[in-house]
């Protein structure tokens, strides 16, 4: 690759990394934070379980599906925007 | 046919499942028919095995790529069927369920952990680690940061945790082939590893690729199957997942009708009562013990070898990143469906006004039933009227947390086929786990001891009969370890993890995120976070009380920072990379371009 992408490349990293730290705030929150708080959780409900027992159930295994199917869409948005995709 | 292997995927592995699937119901028929249950036990697990040996047989390769790295043409799709093969061990398939049943929330943060682990995976490591080109986790390691020491640092962490691990998965391969067919338990280790050696010899990377595939079919197939046929038995509808809330309300008034927690009057070896409530998160320490667990779970998960090089097997970055996240879908399926099997088990057992439950029960009529009475007799499961009330209470029903999967079917009146079936999946999980395993270590072994350190000029014919040897020596020796029973399948599991994550994450992290990381540093992490780890390990074992909570199922809580601090600090005392080894990391992070390795380095 040529010396003159340098630019883009810097920017084409930052943007890489703000994806990445939204990414592990998010993880921070459903890995660690709503599991903190299960026992206040499970005072509400939802579809019928108590609220904490389905974070750890299901809820936080969802939402990491879904958080990698977004952030790869995203990151190849990037990619794209920088010419850097694999053709 | 038309078209290669690759463009004829789906066909085949379409025409496999509906022949699973026919085999079932042929397997069905001859229940009718009045084959015996131990008969069929041993067809599906012959059959099974039979035919992951004959995919391992068909991929055989003489090519470095195609053995390493699996010809690096694998579809993100079928990439994410063979990681979660590759990742859900004897553990997830047969543990898990039993795991939630006795140890309620606290022991969720294992299914969180390890699903979590994958969002780690998916932003901080896989794109980057297939670009690099690398064949082996010890070889990322090994270039990025310069030098033997480092290289050889990896493959010694490398191959303490998946030797830990592997032990464990041929141990589990060993009791469930000694069950279904009927033979000592040490033939059946044997017998186990046999089945593994014919899944990877041959063909490598290549041949596990594809037998993993298959694997998972089997193993998702032996785990949803029985769960649903319950489910819609107890009126909880096709798809228990989002109706089983119920049933985690009726268990919570159960248990104070049953009076759950009160401890057994009386011990019974090796099996143990139901004590700890379904659903009772506390606070305070055990959230800390908690998001402990998950969190080191989830960074040896990142930290997995065995995972991470699934990922050098597809065509392209952005192929390596999607298939990230159908690994976490396919795994995802299995572990949301653990608790639900956990809960609907309960309830089944607990529920008096159900015609399966037990407790509360006349003690007679429940010695008389044919589950009882077989789980008894191999001392997985005993009841005993404490008190000599004539009924049967909580605390006097007696059972292998280990069991639950795989009586659940027998506990819900299912036919014998379900069984067979579910004997046939764990054999898939821990087989197809154990192959990704003894393949990662031996590869290490062979790539990164053997032909980069010690004998650079070895031609591909020696390397490749060098990394088959290896295979069966550390196969050989994990079921030699394996077959003295040394710790419980999830103690080594958890262990592994822990020694992983100690010693990896951050070199394998900063490899790629911080360009200044630099070769003493990556030694001083890996060194140092895995003897901080392992010193903790043995502070616990010999005696030592745990500090706030930090078991031996959590000890990457002490690794990990000491790794960390001692990577920085190292990397900033001394020089910064070169010139060469910067441009390598820039590279790196941009999916376009040559891969950094080639292939034939």
């Amino acid at each position: 690759m040529s010396q003159d992408d340098s630019a883009a490349r810097v920017a084409h990293w930052s943007k890489t990394r703000n994806l990445m730290i939204i990414v592990m705030i998010i993880w921070f929150i459903f890995s660690f934070v709503v599991h903190w708080f299960a026992k206040d959780l499970n005072g509400s409900s939802f579809l019928g379980f108590p609220l904490g027992n389905y974070m750890a159930a299901q809820g936080s295994l969802a939402i990491f599906v879904v958080l990698i199917a977004v952030s790869n869409w995203r990151q190849n948005q990037i990619d794209k925007e920088f010419g850097f995709d694999e053709e | 046919m038309k078209g290669g292997f690759i463009e004829n995927l789906p066909r085949i592995y379409g025409l496999y499942t509906g022949g699973f699937i026919v085999f079932i119901l042929i397997m069905a028929l001859f229940e009718q028919m009045g084959m015996s249950a131990e008969t069929i036990g041993i067809l599906f697990v012959a059959f099974t095995v039979v035919i992951y040996a004959a995919i391992g047989w068909l991929s055989r390769t003489m090519q470095v790529d195609a053995y390493y790295v699996a010809g690096r043409e694998v579809p993100p799709v079928f990439n994410g069927m063979a990681t979660a093969a590759d990742w859900m061990s004897g553990a997830s398939f047969v543990a898990l369920a039993g795991g939630v049943y006795f140890g309620g929330h606290g022991y969720l943060a294992f299914v969180v952990g390890w699903t979590g682990g994958y969002v780690l995976v998916a932003s901080l490591m896989a794109p980057y680690l297939r670009k690099f080109g690398c064949y082996t986790v010890p070889d990322f390691i090994g270039t990025r940061y310069g030098g033997n020491l480092a290289r050889l640092c990896a493959v010694v962490v490398l191959v303490v945790a998946s030797f830990t691990y592997v032990t464990a998965q041929i141990n589990a391969t060993g009791t469930i082939a000694s069950r279904a067919l009927q033979i000592p338990f040490e033939v059946g280790v044997w017998f186990g590893l046999l089945g593994i050696l014919l899944c990877s010899m041959l063909g490598g990377m290549r041949a596990v690729t594809w037998t993993q595939v298959a694997q998972y079919i089997v193993l998702i197939i032996a785990y949803l199957a029985p769960v649903i046929w319950m489910s819609n038995k107890q009126g909880f509808g096709i798809i228990p997942h989002f109706s089983y809330g119920e049933a985690v309300l009726k268990i919570a008034e159960l248990e104070v009708t049953h009076g759950v927690g009160t401890p057994a009057t009386e011990s019974v070896a090796g099996v143990r009562v139901l004590t700890t409530l379904h659903n009772a998160p506390g606070t305070g320490l055990s959230s800390w013990k908690f998001v402990t667990l998950a969190f080191c779970m989830m960074a040896g998960t990142a930290s997995l070898p065995h995972i991470l090089m699934r990922y050098f097997t597809t065509a392209t970055v952005k192929a390596a990143r999607n298939s990230v996240g159908w690994s976490l879908f396919f795994i995802f399926l299995l572990y949301f469906t653990a608790p639900a099997l956990a809960t609907l088990t309960k309830l089944q057992v607990m529920d008096p006004s159900l015609p399966t439950g037990i407790i509360g029960k006349a003690f007679a009529d429940v010695a008389a039933l044919d589950w009882i009475q077989k789980w008894s007799s191999v001392g997985m499961l005993a009841i005993r009227d404490s008190n000599a009330d004539g009924i049967l209470q909580i605390n006097e029903f007696f059972m292998r947390p280990d069991i639950v999967v795989l009586a659940t079917p027998e506990i819900a009146g299912l036919p014998y086929v379900v069984s067979g079936l579910v004997a046939a999946g764990g054999m898939a999980a821990a087989m197809s786990t154990a192959d990704g395993l003894l393949l990662a270590i031996a590869n290490a072994l062979s790539h990164d001891l053997y032909y980069k350190i010690i004998d650079p000029k070895a031609d591909t014919k020696t390397r490749l009969i060098v990394a088959r040897i290896l295979l069966i020596l550390i196969g050989a020796a994990g079921a030699a370890v394996a077959s003295l029973k040394l710790t419980g399948i999830l103690g080594a599991v958890a262990w592994a993890f822990c020694f992983a994550a100690s010693g990896l994450f951050f070199p394998l992290v900063l490899g790629v995120w911080w360009k200044r990381a630099n070769r003493a540093g990556a030694i001083a992490g890996m060194v140092g976070g895995f003897a901080a780890g392992t010193a903790y390990l043995v502070y616990l074992r010999t005696g030592g009380d745990p500090w706030i909570g930090i078991d031996h199922l959590r000890f990457a809580i002490i690794g990990m920072p000491v790794s960390l601090v001692l990577m920085v600090a190292a990397s900033l005392m001394t020089e910064e990379p070169s010139k060469e080894i910067q441009k390598m990391v820039d590279d790196t992070r941009v999916p376009r371009g040559k891969e950094i390795l080639s292939a034939d380095h």
